[in-house]
Order: structure tokens, then C-alpha cells, then sequence
């Protein structure tokens, strides 16, 4: 066993698919660099026509992608910045994932865009703080949130591979994880499969990314008390319902932690689903972003915004009187 | 139709084939058959001709909104154009595209995109990865003077220069972004943007398809040999309206002694002159019954089975959760 730290396990996910497929090529700014680390050492193992350092032009090397995807590439895109999804949103919604549907099937644009540092990064403020991944689980593109650096490698790997455009969201507050792993542990993840990460019988807990570590804090805090399954879907989009209805159906009580402002947001469209096809026996609770947050500046600000273990520990306990 | 573009005849006929295919399509938007309404190529046929016949069959394009005449012009077949813009099964698109997003992989186009300016980048992607594989590949990407204004071309502009790839930039200059005359909506000019990026630029009658040709030819070569992309404004004029609404609202921008003026140079008359009277009679004729033809395809096509609206959405074949659990 090794330590791997999640940084480390998207960069060797992105190493071995390079290595794996020649089709598969990295764009981004500072990517030669590496200087969100997600690309250390590839330029030099896989040379500039594969690792390609890109101009500060978002949009334009975000449809880049699509038209090379169409030719039979297979792009992983860095964005440095979460909101950058934001400028690119016309590119990743519009374009890329409207092309199989609007040719009637006659291309596909696997492309990947991954986000090292999405969420709060602390002291970054309004415009580098965003975790739009609700977002894009709305248009309907495929939607990745890894917790840990094995789950951040399989997931990867299998956004690579998906014949789909996938943004995969690495949040800042998972970016410090280290796993203890073996080389088998390093395995493609298939989208679309939860993980419990505990088991429990009073309370399902949904959680991606960060906040999974937040979930199974709170677990390990009341336990002997309350009894908390932590569910992590993995993939906001698609969602692995059949993997709820079980949980839910074992626990009859829910609470959804998630950093997602809340009008429209990942939570409320779990506590819909979960009021319209499963059995719950005490009104489900969310903790989320307020609506409409614009992270602030100050640390005690910034964190007054974002969805804690406190408000969980409150929420859990809420939906268990 | 994968029959060349080589002789002057060849360049009326498939000009020919645009223009009757859009009078035809006119009709249909009138009946009802084609709902949502088009944007008609009427008075650019030479722009999409001239440039297609400067492509090999492997070579590839992006359009736009108005993108009937550079569909045909590539060599799509115009039965299955025309059954796209009737929403059928059997159009490229199996109906699922419509007038605005006419794609047709086989023959070398990449799709038409509904946003002003925003295939080219699409375009420099797929050039990018032609001139990674060494296909020898050129990528023709056509946008109007409206798209000069949209950050996301000056972008691929710079992409395409930066990195030498083979894209020929179209611009099809028909002197209004919708309703607003290009002098009122574009600072400098089409030539001026490119040759910022260090891209050879030229300006060329969009009306004269031999004119047309003979410049992507040059621009086309260039790509091939690894010399870069190259920026070729068209100055064209569209003698219908942005697109068929303005049947219904009654819009006005310019005026009827304009439109008459730019008619007088019609690119068909232009290439018509070319050719023997007799030979464009036959040509015409050859034509007319291509179109009905396409006309009794299309719409003897079955419509698409409602059950299957979502299908294609996803390439990986997965199925979307429907709109009532």
C-alpha cells in the first residue's frame, strides 16, 4: 500500500490514458507547467502535440476540442478556474452536447473537461469559488464529483473513455485527500454507480466530493446515537436511483448535503425524486448554499455561505425527531 | 450528388441545384411542410459553389444558419436535405437537426451551426487534428459579417494562426447581420481582423463563382501545403429576406432599389453567361426534375415516431429519464 493523494491520482488517470490511447490529448493554460499539478511531467512523457499549452481563449479551445473530437480525438480540457464553465457554457451545453442528438447520431464528442479546484478554494472569492455542477446535471451533461483519489482516478478514466462530453468537478476541499492504495485499486469506475461510503440504518446522508468527507465526520460523531449511510452518487448525472431507493428503503430518512446554490440545485432534485417514487417517514432535510451565493471575500463570510458539518449535525438530527 | 465541381457547367449546375432547391423549399415553407421557417441562400449560391469547388471530397466544412447552399454545395444529396427540412426519418439528420443544423459526415460536414461564429473553432478543432494525422486535410468554415463581431471567431482566428492550421475562413459578407447594414455593426473589416492574426486576407465578388473558386483554390493550396489558414471575404447579397418570417412582419431596412441593383449581378445569370444557351436549358431541366424528385421523397417520408425523441442524445447510448416518473 501507498499513499496517493488525489491530485496525484488524476494525473496518473490522465497519464495512463494517454498512454493507453493515442487519441486522447490534453488542452489547457499552464497545462506543460502543470501548474494545477493535474499535468506534472506530462509534456515531457507525451511532447507538445499531445499536452497542448493553449492561449487564453476558453471558448475558442473548448469548441477547439469538439472540432478535434469529431474527427475521432478524444480532448481532456483543464480549466483552471470554476467559473470558467461559466464562458464556456455555450461551447459545453450548446454545442458539444446538443451534436449526437441534432446529426441524428451521426457523430459524438467525447470530450473531458476537468476542473482541478472547484468549489471554495478559501480567499479566492466571488468569481474562482463556483461549483456549477448542478448546472450542468440540468442540460444534461454527464457530471462527475469525485470524493477520493481512487474514486478521482476511476472516474476520470471513465469520463475519458465515455463516448459523451463529462465535466468532471475536483473540489478544492477533496484536492488535500490521500488514499492508501494498491495498484488494483486503480480501476475505471463506471458512471452512474453510488458508493456507500458507511453504512447505517436512521438516516441516508447524500454527499459528493468534500462534502462526503463532511458526511462521514458527522457519522462518526453521532454514531452510537443516530445511525448515518453515507451515499455518495459519484456521478450527479446520470444518478444512481436504484442505489437511493435502497438506501432510503433500509433508512426511511433523508438528508442531502450539497455545495450547490439552492433554487434548482443537485438537492432538490434528489428530494423530488425521492417524494414522487420512494417511502421516507420523516420530512427529508437539504443543506445547501443559500440562494443565489456569491462567495465573499472574508473566510468567515466565505464559509457562512457554504454548507458545514454543523448544519448537517442539525439537519440529521431534525429529520430523526 | 458526388459529382465534381469542375467545368463552368458543373459550377451553374450545382448553383442552379441551390437555387431551385431554396424556391422549392420556399414553397414548402408556405404550405407547411417545412415548419420553423429557413433562411434562404437566394443570390449566394456562388460563395458555397466557388468555395466547394476549391475541396477535395475529403475535405471538410462547417456552416451556418444559412446553410443550404453549403450542404448541396458539398455534395449532400438534395432528397435527404430536403426531407431534413420536412422533419423526416430519412433526412441527414433524421429529422432531429432541421434547416439549422444540416450535418452530413459522409460527404464532409461537420454540421451547421444555429449560433453566429461559433463552428469555427469547431473548424480549427477538426484542422488541428487533420494536419496531428497528416489527412492532408483542408477545413473550409463559412460565417457572415455578423460573425466578425463575436469574440469566440477572433479567437479561432488566432488559434488558426498561431498554430498553422488548414482552415479557410468564409466570410459571406451579404451586407447585413440580420436587419443592421455591416458598416453600422463592424469596425474595421473582414480583411483587417484576419491579417491582425497574420493571416493573408482577400476580398473577392461573391457574385462571380469562377471569382470565388479561383481565390479558395489559392487559399485551399496554401493549407495544403502546411502554409497556414487564409481568409477569403465574399461580398455577396442574399435577394430574400434574413429568413421567412419577414413574409409574415414586414420589416424595413433596405430598400427595393438596392435589392434590384445587387439582382442585376445575379450569380446565376453571371455563370449562365458562360455556358451554351441551349446546354443551361438542359442543365435547368436536369435540375427541375432532381428537385421534384426530392420533393416526392421528402415528402412521401415517414415522419419520426414521437417514442423516439430522445433517442441519439447520447452516443454512449444512454437513456435520459423521461419528463413524468
Amino acid at each position: 500500500m501507498t499513499k496517493l493523494s488525489y491530485t496525484k491520482a488524476l494525473n496518473r488517470a490522465l497519464g495512463d490514458e494517454l498512454e493507453r490511447d493515442p487519441a486522447v490529448c490534453v488542452l489547457g493554460e499552464d497545462i506543460g507547467a502543470g501548474i494545477a499539478q493535474l499535468t506534472l511531467g506530462l509534456l515531457d512523457r507525451f511532447g507538445p502535440d499531445r499536452v497542448v499549452d493553449t492561449p487564453l481563449s476558453e471558448q475558442a479551445f473548448t469548441s477547439m476540442a469538439t472540432g478535434a473530437a469529431l474527427c475521432g480525438l478524444r480532448p481532456v480540457i483543464e480549466f483552471q478556474i470554476p467559473s470558467l464553465l461559466f464562458l464556456t457554457f455555450e461551447q459545453i451545453a450548446n454545442q458539444a452536447h446538443k451534436m449526437s442528438l441534432m446529426t441524428g447520431g451521426q457523430v459524438s464528442v467525447p470530450v473531458t473537461y476537468v476542473v482541478p479546484g472547484s468549489g471554495s478554494r478559501e480567499g479566492w472569492a466571488g468569481q474562482h469559488s463556483d461549483h456549477p455542477y448542478s448546472l450542468f446535471a440540468h442540460v444534461g451533461v454527464k457530471t462527475v464529483v469525485p470524493a477520493t483519489p481512487v474514486d478521482a482516478y476511476g472516474l476520470l478514466v471513465s469520463a475519458i473513455r465515455d463516448a459523451d462530453p463529462v465535466v468532471v468537478f475536483a473540489p478544492a476541499g477533496a484536492m488535500g485527500i490521500r488514499d492508501d492504495v494498491d495498484a488494483s485499486m486503480l480501476a475505471p469506475v463506471p458512471l452512474g454507480q453510488a458508493r456507500i461510503h458507511r453504512a447505517g440504518s436512521d438516516v441516508t446522508v447524500v454527499a459528493v466530493g468534500h462534502l462526503v468527507h463532511t458526511a462521514l465526520a458527522v457519522a462518526a460523531e453521532l454514531a452510537g446515537e443516530i445511525s448515518v449511510e453515507v451515499f455518495d452518487p459519484r456521478t450527479v448525472y446520470p444518478f444512481d436511483w436504484a442505489a437511493l431507493a435502497e438506501s432510503v428503503g433500509k433508512t426511511g430518512r433523508l438528508v442531502v448535503i450539497d455545495d450547490s446554490n439552492r433554487t434548482c440545485g443537485f438537492a432538490g432534485e434528489v428530494l423530488a425524486t425521492v417524494a414522487e417514487e420512494m417511502r421516507l417517514i420523516a420530512p427529508p432535510k437539504r443543506v445547501t448554499r443559500p440562494d443565489g451565493a456569491v462567495l465573499p471575500f472574508a473566510l468567515e463570510l466565505d464559509r457562512a455561505i457554504q454548507p458545514g458539518r454543523e448544519q448537517l449535525v442539525a439537519a440529521v438530527r431534525t429529520v430523526m425527531k | 450528388m458526388t459529382d465534381g465541381l469542375h467545368t463552368p457547367a458543373d459550377l451553374y449546375r450545382r448553383m442552379r441545384l441551390i437555387r431551385g432547391f431554396e424556391e422549392l423549399a420556399l414553397r414548402l415553407v408556405k404550405s407547411g411542410e417545412i415548419v420553423g421557417g429557413i433562411h434562404p441562400y437566394i443570390g449566394e449560391e456562388a460563395v458555397a459553389v466557388g468555395v466547394c469547388a476549391a475541396l477535395a471530397d475529403h475535405d471538410l466544412i462547417t456552416s451556418t444558419h444559412r446553410g443550404h447552399g453549403h450542404v448541396l454545395a458539398k455534395g449532400s444529396d438534395p432528397s435527404r436535405m430536403l426531407a431534413e427540412l420536412a422533419g423526416r426519418e430519412t433526412g441527414l439528420n433524421r429529422g432531429r437537426g432541421g434547416s439549422m443544423h444540416a450535418a452530413d459526415v459522409a460527404v464532409g460536414i461537420l454540421g451547421a451551426n444555429a449560433i453566429v461564429g461559433a463552428a469555427a473553432p469547431i473548424a480549427v478543432g477538426a484542422a488541428w487534428a487533420a494536419q496531428r494525422s497528416g489527412s492532408g486535410k483542408v477545413v473550409a468554415t463559412f460565417f457572415g459579417d455578423g460573425g466578425l463581431n463575436q469574440g469566440v471567431l477572433l479567437e479561432a482566428l488566432n488559434l488558426a494562426a498561431l498554430w498553422q492550421l488548414p482552415v479557410l475562413f468564409v466570410c459571406e459578407n451579404n451586407g447585413y447581420a440580420t436587419t443592421m447594414p455591416t458598416a453600422t455593426g463592424v469596425a474595421g473589416n473582414a480583411v483587417g481582423r484576419a491579417e491582425a492574426f497574420g493571416i493573408p486576407a482577400v476580398t473577392v465578388d461573391g457574385m462571380d463563382v469562377e471569382v470565388v473558386r479561383d481565390a479558395a483554390v489559392l487559399a485551399a493550396d496554401r493549407a495544403r501545403r502546411a502554409e497556414g489558414p487564409a481568409l477569403i471575404e465574399a461580398m455577396t447579397y442574399r435577394f430574400g429576406p434574413h429568413h421567412t418570417m419577414e413574409f409574415r412582419i414586414r420589416l424595413s431596412y433596405r430598400t427595393q432599389e438596392e435589392i434590384d441593383e445587387w439582382r442585376r449581378r445575379d450569380p446565376l445569370d453571371i455563370q449562365g453567361g458562360r455556358i451554351a444557351a441551349g446546354q443551361r436549358a438542359r442543365l435547368d431541366a436536369e435540375i427541375a426534375e432532381i428537385l421534384a424528385e426530392a420533393e416526392r421523397f421528402a415528402l412521401a417520408s415517414p415522419r419520426p415516431d414521437p417514442a423516439g425523441a430522445l433517442d441519439y442524445l447520447y452516443a454512449s447510448g444512454m437513456v435520459a429519464r423521461g419528463g413524468v416518473a
